[in-house]
């Protein structure tokens, strides 16, 4: 272990770059030759285009060329895709319209590409973008889910009626109805999951890059899984065979899901490259990020919980309509589906359960992962159904949730998942301890002398990551396995480079795998490097999301440094002349076993390259790869808290305190952890007070800048009371559960159950801005 | 276009732009000082701020012909050769950045916070300070307590008696 | 940002000269035109630059006077030592516009020539009956501000600086959009003399249809007692007031009152 090994809080290595300024993203990267791309979108939510003429915007100054979705397609380029097969509950595959990555016959949202206009300038190539004369015939559009799927609705794509994708179920509607019918008390409510926009600082950018002496493409973009992004543009989208495409995803400023997607800029910013005969590069500014980056949420859903006389959940309910926007993203299908009602039994043992999903094409952003990914959803749904039980039983929340919590593991769900491993009570108490709960009503009462109302609220969550299992995954419809893979090489020296198929666009990978490395050989972990996102060096990998860097990833360097292992030991062995099961590794040497005969690591690693005394039969070089698939997810928990006061003559919000009490799991680095915790919760306390997309009637986008989409700022948010109570994962070797979403799925409920207990209201929709609350208060 | 002459990082530089230029996009395209960043359209994020005559300014909202006479800093010119700025070094010790993307304009508006507080900082007052600074990663937790500590340590070092801080 | 040319002047007589080419504009410290350009709400075709003019700039107070420069910026506002003990509300009004980075480069001339319905120096110039000097006239600020974004100001002219006697008691409450950070409710409570008499004037940014105004039934209530207790029994109305996703004019109006009440209990102390 050691200083720099497992459990250490080692600062970054990757930090030096950023603090300097010598961080490298897409923006940074210069290509000799290199022009600028403008992508010319549509103003109108639903339109058909009736012409597209770009002569005029041809023979501006600068103007390299512009290019249309005729040519596109004629160029054999393919539609974008989902890549999760959803069946209906009759056996209908899902309905997946057609997706130009340029439009050219109709446009189903404000920002939906139709050309793209290349300059030597970006300002020249936004000037010729003004000069693209599009006619359009406008036609009716629908923004709201539940609305779209009503009769006379406008319909967005010719595959499916009523703009239903798919009509999907899980679990057993007989039993759980019954259970309903036979219970002493029913809580029933309408829970609104509000719509969000990721907002990665860095805005999302491609570059490509058409090499005609090799007849190769390189594309250089923000991604969280630059090897799915090359997949999937040579399998489905025709730009190039995969030995012909080199994608790079460099630094990347953040993604929170929004950066796992194919979106159609990329893929033309390839294609135009060599069309045009230059590198393209393309930069979103804000805006355009706001109305073309995947959004996140938007359910609508009814829930009924079923309880007996004795506060025993008996059975749940749930119909959710899911809203997906105007095409199907490329997960799009698995988020409200396999990530959303497979975590509808909570930390609760449930008897029954079902839940009844719809999902829904209307004339927005396409809707798709973001932080939590439909694992927010669920934990709301439930979380603050369980606390309106809890006022409506008269017991208090914390017990309602107690004398309901599985205790026993594993544990098999209604809804297909096993929970491993877990002590929720244990997160409970460290919360409550934490929060000073005991001593709330004094606080409260305090509170209420100055005018102001303070509310107490709580959640209790429960998350599947280490995303997944690949036969299980394919089973439900995957379209690829998620696997990971990682490859050790040690130099001749004994310096190590690990490449790995995962991504860091934030989570300090460079340091979190460099201190595995470290600890397993004692050797400096300034002495390990880690590669990763580059197709040309990383042979495979199915990138970072769902929180499976640390469980899926890590394992993979675990099993690649096993085999590595195990062969310096044959080495030293022979070198030793000791027997290979004597040898261990400390502090940076082979040693046997209870002597002091050792041979250095670095030393150890020159006899692999030299090759002139190895073990017969045994190849020269140090170098081993593993391709690590999880036998399930992990299920990381725990229990969040949020105390707040209201002023009621403004809505104004404040909160006073907000505690994280997780079980992750085993820990690698405890600065890093806590930090994905503060992010995850700044994201989700954003959800539930601040933020919020929001569409009008003919769909335009009325927060499509920071003028009007409130991000969390400094002074919105206190300092956060962390802490964790582990129980090892016994699904990897490491034992790590996964930390990176936990935040942003726990927060939402304690939110918002701690301000309708300061309003003394039964239910508010998110996001509880001033204005909001101050509505809600009026009423009251 | 506009003949412009400025000090970037301590150096005189020339040049000859459009006058539509952004002081950012000088300093990223004409420069090759990338550390500068573009994460807004409305001059809120705070990814591009730089020191323009010794005071904190959005780069993303001045024409570069404006500043021609004046002198910026940029977060490539803080350190003080390999010794890190002690914003810098604070950042980094108290984990206050995850992607990179907003640190620069994070670490160059903290460095002017702070000297415009000679008297000291508390946690609400760098919080308030940071309204112009946008995050989404770090819930902003370790960044105000990156500030904090940067904060005390230069008030240390800067007391001619006092011991410097190890 | 389409194509501008940029011109600095030297003096406000340089830059009337240099404002008639083109379709140009003044740029003082470009926090709301430059952002305006970039997205091409905004197209002059010249910028003539005002902000280094030297006699633009600076604090002066002589006795109760005060006059503040067009080209000060913000955060000089702020800080001038002389404006806190004359005029602390001003000074403290200018410390909320914005962010840091926005203070030391936005000006209290930009700012009341720009007449943005949401900015903040509006309400203090008509509460404080200030004036707009131009290189032209002298302007009461109660005729200054004309509807959105519009002021009285002929083309060539120019405001070089705003004029005041500092009040006896004055504040300023902002209750900020939670998103851009502009005012949803601004109100400026200050209470002078006007031809001998206690003059009380009440003026309120961010909440109506036609840019800042005075709250007249709050200005009556507090004539007859300058305190807190007075703002809860004036009515605003919410006729004429602006609705947007963050607020409505029913909050808005709820707002102007609340930050009233707050605003003359700060101004007691």
């Amino acid at each position: 272990m050691g200083m720099e090994g497992i459990g250490a809080r080692v600062t970054r290595k990757e930090d030096k770059r950023f603090i300097t300024g010598a961080g490298r993203y897409v923006d940074d990267m210069v290509v000799p030759g290199m022009k600028h791309a403008v992508f010319v979108r549509s103003p109108h939510a639903h339109a058909q285009i009736k012409k597209i003429d770009v002569k005029q915007a041809q023979a501006m100054p600068g103007v390299v060329a512009v290019l249309t979705g005729k040519e596109l397609k004629a160029d054999g380029i393919g539609n974008l895709i989902c890549g999760w097969m959803i069946h209906s509950k009759d056996g209908s595959p899902m309905k997946m319209g057609a997706w130009s990555p340029l439009a050219f016959d109709r446009v189903r949202y404000v920002g939906d590409a139709v050309a793209i206009v290349i300059a030597d300038t970006k300002g020249e190539a936004r000037d010729a973008a003004e000069a693209v004369e599009v006619t359009y015939k406008e036609l009716k559009a629908v923004v709201d889910a539940v609305k779209a799927l009503e009769k006379g609705a406008p319909q967005l794509h010719p595959e499916a009626d009523n703009n239903l994708i798919f009509d999907w179920e899980i679990g057993d509607a007989k039993a759980t109805d019954a259970a309903i019918k036979a219970a002493h008390h029913v809580t029933r409510m309408k829970i609104v999951n509000n719509r969000l926009v990721p907002n990665a600082m860095e805005p999302r950018a491609a570059l490509g890059h058409y090499d005609r002496g090799e007849d190769h493409y390189t594309c250089w973009t923000t991604s969280q899984n630059p090897h799915v992004a090359r997949l999937v543009m040579s399998a489905f989208y025709n730009v190039a065979p995969e030995n012909k495409l080199r994608v790079i995803a460099p630094d990347v400023g953040g993604g929170f899901g929004s950066k796992i997607f194919i979106y159609p800029e990329e893929v033309v910013c390839l294609w135009a490259s060599k069309k045009a005969g230059v590198p393209v590069k393309w930069v979103a500014d804000r805006t355009e990020s706001f109305l073309t980056d995947a959004h996140g949420r938007d359910h609508h859903s009814t829930v009924e919980m079923a309880f007996d006389k004795n506060n025993r959940i008996t059975g749940l309910k749930v119909d959710t309509v899911a809203n997906l926007g105007a095409y199907m993203s490329l997960f799009s299908s698995s988020v409200p589906t396999y990530l959303y009602a497979t975590l509808l039994s909570g930390q609760y043992n449930i008897p029954a359960i079902h839940a009844n999903v719809r999902t829904v094409y209307t004339n927005t952003a396409p809707v798709d992962a973001y932080r939590g990914a439909g694992r927010p959803e669920a934990t709301y749904l439930l979380e603050r159904t369980m606390e309106t039980a809890a006022r409506e039983l008269g017991v208090s929340p914390a017990e309602l949730r107690r004398s309901n919590f599985i205790t026993q593991f594993p544990h098999q769900t209604p809804v297909i998942m096993c929970y491993d491993a877990g002590d929720y009570g244990a997160s409970l108490d460290a919360a409550m301890k934490a929060a000073d709960y005991a001593g709330f009503a004094k606080r409260r009462d305090k509170a209420r002398k100055a005018g102001k109302l303070r509310g107490i609220g709580m959640s209790c969550y429960i998350e599947a990551c280490g995303i997944a299992p690949s036969a299980a995954v394919g089973s439900l419809g995957a379209g690829v396995g998620l696997w990971e893979s990682a490859e050790v090489r040690v130099n001749a020296v004994g310096t190590i480079e690990v490449l790995t198929g995962s991504h860091s666009h934030g989570q300090g990978h460079e340091t979190t795998f460099a201190q595995l490395v470290a600890g397993r050989f004692g050797v400096p972990i300034d002495s390990v490097s880690i590669v990763h996102g580059d197709t040309d060096k990383v042979q495979m990998g199915m990138g970072t999301y769902g929180s499976r860097s640390g469980a899926v990833g890590m394992s993979a360097i675990v099993k690649a440094l096993d085999k590595v292992e195990a062969k310096a030991k044959k080495i030293a062995a022979h070198l030793l002349e000791a027997d290979e099961g004597d040898i261990v590794i400390e502090n940076g040497a082979l040693k046997v076993a209870g002597t002091d005969k050792n041979v250095p690591w670095f030393q150890m690693a020159l006899a692999a390259y030299t090759a002139h005394n190895l073990p017969s039969g045994m190849e020269a070089g140090l170098k081993e790869t593993s391709f690590y698939d999880p036998t399930n997810f992990t299920f990381p928990a725990g229990c969040y808290i949020c105390e707040l006061e209201v002023d009621p003559e403004t809505g104004l919000t404040e909160i006073i305190q907000f505690v994280a009490a997780d079980d992750f799991g085993n820990i690698i680095n405890p600065m890093i952890v806590e930090g994905q915790v503060h992010g995850g919760i700044a994201q989700g306390v954003g959800q539930a007070m601040l933020e919020g997309a929001f569409y009008d009637a003919s769909g335009q986008l009325l927060t499509a800048s920071y003028m009007d989409y409130t991000m969390p700022r400094a002074d919105d948010l206190p300092s956060f009371k962390v802490s964790t109570s582990n129980t090892p994962c016994p699904g990897n070797p490491l034992g790590i559960k996964g930390c990176g979403e936990a935040g942003a799925i726990g927060s939402p409920p304690a939110v918002i159950n701690a301000l309708t207990d300061a309003l003394g209201i039964a239910d508010f929709t998110m996001p509880a801005s001033p204005s909001r609350v101050w509505a809600a208060a009026q009423k009251h | 276009m506009s003949d412009i002459s400025l000090t970037v990082n301590g150096r005189q530089v020339r040049a000859t732009v459009e006058d539509r230029t952004l002081l950012v996009h000088f300093l990223r395209e004409h420069q090759g000082l990338t550390g500068t960043h573009v994460g807004c359209d409305t001059s809120q994020c705070g990814a591009c701020v730089v020191h323009v005559d010794g005071k904190a300014m959005k780069s993303c909202s001045m024409l570069a012909a404006q500043v021609s006479g004046s002198t910026i800093v940029t977060i490539e010119g803080i350190a003080n050769g390999a010794d890190l700025h002690p914003v810098q070094a604070a950042f980094k010790e108290h984990h206050g950045l995850q992607c990179g993307f907003c640190t620069p304009g994070m670490i160059m508006s903290a460095t002017d916070m702070i000297a415009r507080h000679p008297e000291g900082l508390d946690e609400a007052t760098v919080r308030v300070e940071l309204e112009g600074n946008i995050c989404r990663c770090t819930g902003y937790h370790n960044i105000v307590k990156a500030i904090l500590a940067a904060s005390q340590a230069m008030s240390k070092a800067s007391k001619p008696k006092a011991k410097k801080a190890a | 940002m389409y194509s501008v040319n940029y011109h600095r002047a030297n003096s406000v007589a340089d830059a009337v000269k240099l404002l008639k080419t083109g379709d140009a504009k003044l740029l003082s410290g470009g926090m709301t035109l430059i952002p305006a350009m970039k997205t091409r709400l905004a197209a002059p075709s010249d910028l003539v630059d005002v902000s280094r003019i030297a006699a633009l700039k600076g604090v002066k107070v002589s006795g109760k006077t005060v006059t503040i420069g067009a080209a000060t910026t913000h955060y000089e506002v702020s800080t001038d030592a002389k404006l806190q003990k004359a005029c602390p509300a001003l000074a403290e009004l200018a410390s909320m516009i914005g962010d840091p980075a926005v203070r030391h480069r936005g000006t209290i001339g930009g700012s009341i020539a720009n007449n943005d319905p949401a900015a903040d120096y509006p309400a203090a110039m008509v509460a404080l009956g200030a004036t707009i000097v131009t290189n032209k006239r002298e302007i009461a600020a109660d005729k200054f501000f004309k509807g959105l974004f519009e002021t009285v100001l002929k083309e060539g002219e120019i405001v070089t600086a705003v004029t005041f006697t500092a009040p006896a008691k004055a504040a300023y409450q902002k209750f900020r959009n939670p998103a851009s950070r502009y005012a949803i409710v601004g109100v400026f409570v200050a209470k002078g003399k006007a031809n001998g008499k206690d003059d009380v004037r009440v003026a309120v940014t961010g909440a109506g249809d036609d840019g800042v105004f005075r709250a007249k039934t709050i200005e009556v209530a507090l004539a007859k007692s300058f305190d807190p207790a007075a703002v809860a029994g004036a009515k605003v109305s919410a006729d004429g007031l602006m609705t947007d996703i963050h607020a409505s004019a029913d909050y808005r109006a709820n707002l102007i009152g609340v930050m009233a009440k707050r605003a003359v209990a700060a101004a007691n102390g």
